[in-house]
């Protein structure tokens, strides 16, 4: 390879100018651009006090909370007394009325919870012993408070009187004189199916399966089959009747919502294209008219219509019908200004009313892109719909904002997002392989 | 419907004739079936979300003209005194009338309308929101592409990973934000954000892979290396569907950031919520007013500068990506 001689190079600048020797604001525009965003999130890191708010905030909060999206924890109680340890469950337990854990072994005056893998306390009157792997801590209780004995291990901490020790994912506990209080957790969704006070309760599928074929009636008003069902649907801590009823509102409102705006787009857009309806006048209003609802936004449709029809899926419904009649409005204008227009001429040419011209030279050209089109927004409006859902317009949205506001019921949370992402998921499919077959596979 | 089929048709003619016949009343009873089944679903749903409704349509249709009646305010200034927080002569010491209550003054004597304050927020949650997507977007997409990654894992991981950001519900996030920050426009800002790095992250990897590869031969030709080629090769070609892209997605983000408002993320979106829910006419014709001409100047914006940027093609979908 041949390096370039300096005439050459005196050349090659002589004739590209442009390119080496540009303009000193075109030299220093990517600088300016760049100094431009610096400053822009400076400033709006001064608007919002950005550091102050991420410094106040609550981190390892996030930890836990994540945690509750697939785990649950068991509390309970254990008093000491020299006669006997009393083992306490709050009521409404995850375990029932009359909880037996494993994990849980009491022996005389002495007792064991265990927290998996050569994690344990030993707990009797005068002291506890807790284990964690080859480490371990004795903690002896006294009057005054609980005073742990020898060095404090890292998973320990003393605060005033009182120790807690941490298992991590597996739970923990706080050794208070008189008592210590254990949080055990778990992995997965405890009582998804049957909640406690169902006759279904802790028992396995197949003797689920067998009392609903062939068992005895465990009440006498409904057959086994309706009961399993109905404890399901009315399961007190899933509420699983609710939430897919409020999905379904959510999947009806984003479809009755699209088929209803391009029902009705469609005929408007004819008179919108300007090369279908010839006058300017009819042109221009019904464009106003789809960039007006196009541009008030969702969000003021559906607060409007929750304060018109009271908060539910009617509400989303005429939100979503409203602001799409406007944009596939647009978008079906649009289609039918750049058509053609040759199919319409043949048309036209043999003698066909002005009707069948457009029947016959127009609607076949346009339709599967209009499908299409209409099948793109009803995807897009499955999302938009839970979100507009929020502000009460029907659906899953605002059941899913309850349950945060809550900050005890992320199992729930997750729960719905799952349902979602999987609504979503098919639709999407659903959409997909639809489109792909309108258009064919090159053009969606 | 099968009509007679002509007598001075030749034998095979005949043939012909039936065979397409048979084919057209296939079809036609498809067509049938499907519009018996659409109509079928449509007047069920119908009939649910009319079911499940707090109010029932027909009952409440008179009371939507009512409503709709009543946001008419008591003279034609109202809307403007809102608007500008100027005192209003109807003061009774109620909130439905005390405009000047929520200005925000800036130095001296000068102030600035409540609305167009909280207006600004929602924008500047919608710009920075759409500015960190960008910025996270565009390190992503160039692991994303075929044709400049060609370890199928890394690939693997970048895509389903934005695919996660785009699909989880914003709502969630910036709900869990919420528990952590507390309310206000910081989670509407992370919910906003990071959909936008998942939904900007998959259209910039496509417009990558539909790159020019030519540019990209001639660097690797004198030995550049992968952060050379990137950058010398491609960004230049990508970068304006890049910008065009981020713009759309800029109109898209300050609906999105209005709703996020209207839950608990402050904002326009949480006044006009508030304005709705208690009747106060004036102060919600001002907002809707206010979020229509700030809707629609970002959009002729947006669409003017996507113009220069790309011409016509950036257009195909008037403007609605999720």
């Amino acid at each position: 390879m041949n390096a370039i001689s300096s005439a050459a190079i005196a050349d090659f600048e002589s004739r590209y100018p442009a390119v080496f020797n540009p303009p000193i604001w075109k030299r220093f525009m990517p600088l300016m651009i760049g100094g431009g965003i610096i400053f822009y999130m400076l400033y709006c890191w001064w608007f919002f006090s950005i550091g102050t708010v991420l410094a106040s905030g609550q981190w390892q909060r996030a930890e836990l909370y994540a945690r509750d999206w697939v785990s649950y924890a068991i509390r309970t109680t254990i008093r000491m007394s020299p006669t006997a340890m009393t083992v306490s469950y709050p009521r409404f337990s995850e375990l029932g009325d009359n909880p037996k854990p494993d994990w849980m072994v009491q022996a005389g005056n002495n007792v064991t919870v265990l927290f998996g893998s050569g994690k344990s306390l030993d707990i009797n009157d005068q002291r506890v012993i807790a284990t964690r792997g080859d480490e371990s801590l004795t903690v002896l209780i006294e009057a005054d408070g609980a005073k742990p004995q020898g060095t404090m291990p890292k998973w320990a901490t003393l605060k005033e009187d009182q120790v807690t020790v941490d298992f991590g994912f597996a739970g923990q506990a706080d050794i208070i004189p008189e008592r210590v209080v254990v949080s055990r957790r778990f992995l997965g969704w405890a009582n998804f199916v049957f909640d406690t006070s169902s006759p279904f309760w802790n028992r396995s599928f197949g003797e689920v399966a067998s009392l609903i074929i062939s068992g005895e009636r465990i009440k006498p008003e409904m057959s086994n089959a309706a009961l399993a069902f109905n404890n399901i649907w009315y399961n007190s801590s899933w509420q699983h009747g609710d939430v897919w009823t409020k999905l379904m509102q959510t999947i009806v409102m984003a479809f009755i919502g699209t088929l209803l705006a391009s029902l009705v787009a469609f005929p408007l857009a004819f008179i919108a294209a300007r090369n279908i309806m010839p006058n300017f006048f009819a042109n221009q209003v019904t464009k106003r008219f789809f960039d007006f609802l196009r541009s008030v936004d969702m969000l003021i449709w559906a607060l409007f219509f929750t304060r018109a029809f009271g908060p539910g899926p009617l509400a989303g419904i005429s939100a979503i019908f409203f602001t799409d009649t406007g944009t596939l409005g647009k978008v079906y204008s649009e289609t039918l200004e750049n058509i053609d227009d040759k199919q319409r001429e043949g048309v036209k040419s043999v003698g066909a009313s002005p009707m069948n011209v457009q029947r016959y030279g127009v609607v076949p050209q346009v339709l599967p892109v209009f499908a299409s089109q209409a099948l793109y927004f009803w995807e897009s409006n499955t999302r938009s719909a839970t979100i507009i859902g929020a502000v009460g317009a029907g659906g899953i949205g605002l059941k899913l904002w309850e349950a945060m506001r809550t900050n005890t019921n992320w199992h729930n949370v997750a729960y719905m997002v799952v349902l979602i992402l999987a609504v979503i998921f098919i639709f999407d499919s659903i959409s997909n392989a639809l489109r792909s077959r309108l258009m064919g596979k090159q053009q969606h | 419907m099968s009509r007679a089929i002509s007598t001075e048709l030749s034998l095979d003619g005949i043939q012909i004739e039936r065979h397409w016949q048979e084919l057209a009343g296939r079809r036609r009873a498809y067509s049938w079936l499907i519009s018996i089944c659409l109509l079928a679903t449509v007047a069920g749903s119908l009939w649910f979300a009319n079911e499940s409704n707090a109010g029932k349509f027909f009952d409440r249709l008179p009371h939507f003209f009512d409503f709709a009646g009543d946001l008419i305010p008591r003279d034609g200034w109202e809307v403007w005194r809102a608007l500008f927080d100027l005192p209003s002569p109807y003061f009774d010491g109620s909130l439905k009338y005390d405009y000047p209550e929520g200005r925000v003054y800036l130095f001296g004597g000068f102030y600035v309308p409540e609305y167009f304050y909280k207006m600004l927020e929602t924008l500047n949650i919608a710009i920075l929101s759409t500015l960190v997507g960008f910025i996270f977007g565009f390190l992503l997409c160039f692991l994303a592409a075929r044709n400049l990654v060609k370890n199928r894992l890394i690939r693997w991981v970048v895509r389903r990973y934005m695919e996660i950001l785009r699909a989880f519900p914003e709502i969630v996030i910036a709900g869990f934000f919420a528990a952590i920050l507390s309310l206000g426009p910081i989670p509407a800002m992370f919910a906003v954000g990071i959909h936008t790095i998942g939904a900007l992250g998959k259209l910039f990897f496509e417009v990558v892979e539909n790159a020019d590869m030519k540019a990209d031969e001639g660097l690797r030709a004198v030995g550049a290396n992968w952060f050379e080629r990137v950058g010398f090769g491609i960004v230049p070609q990508v970068m304006p569907n890049f910008m065009s892209y981020a713009l759309l997605r800029l109109e898209i983000n300050v609906r999105a950031s209005t709703i996020i408002g209207a839950v608990g993320g402050g904002g326009i979106g949480e006044e006009l919520r508030l304005s709705i829910g208690r009747g106060h006419q004036a102060k919600t014709l001002a907002i809707v007013l206010l979020l229509l001409a700030t809707i629609i100047a970002v959009d002729q914006f947006s669409a003017w500068l996507r113009r220069r940027l790309v011409g016509n093609q950036a257009f195909a979908f008037g403007g609605k990506l999720s």
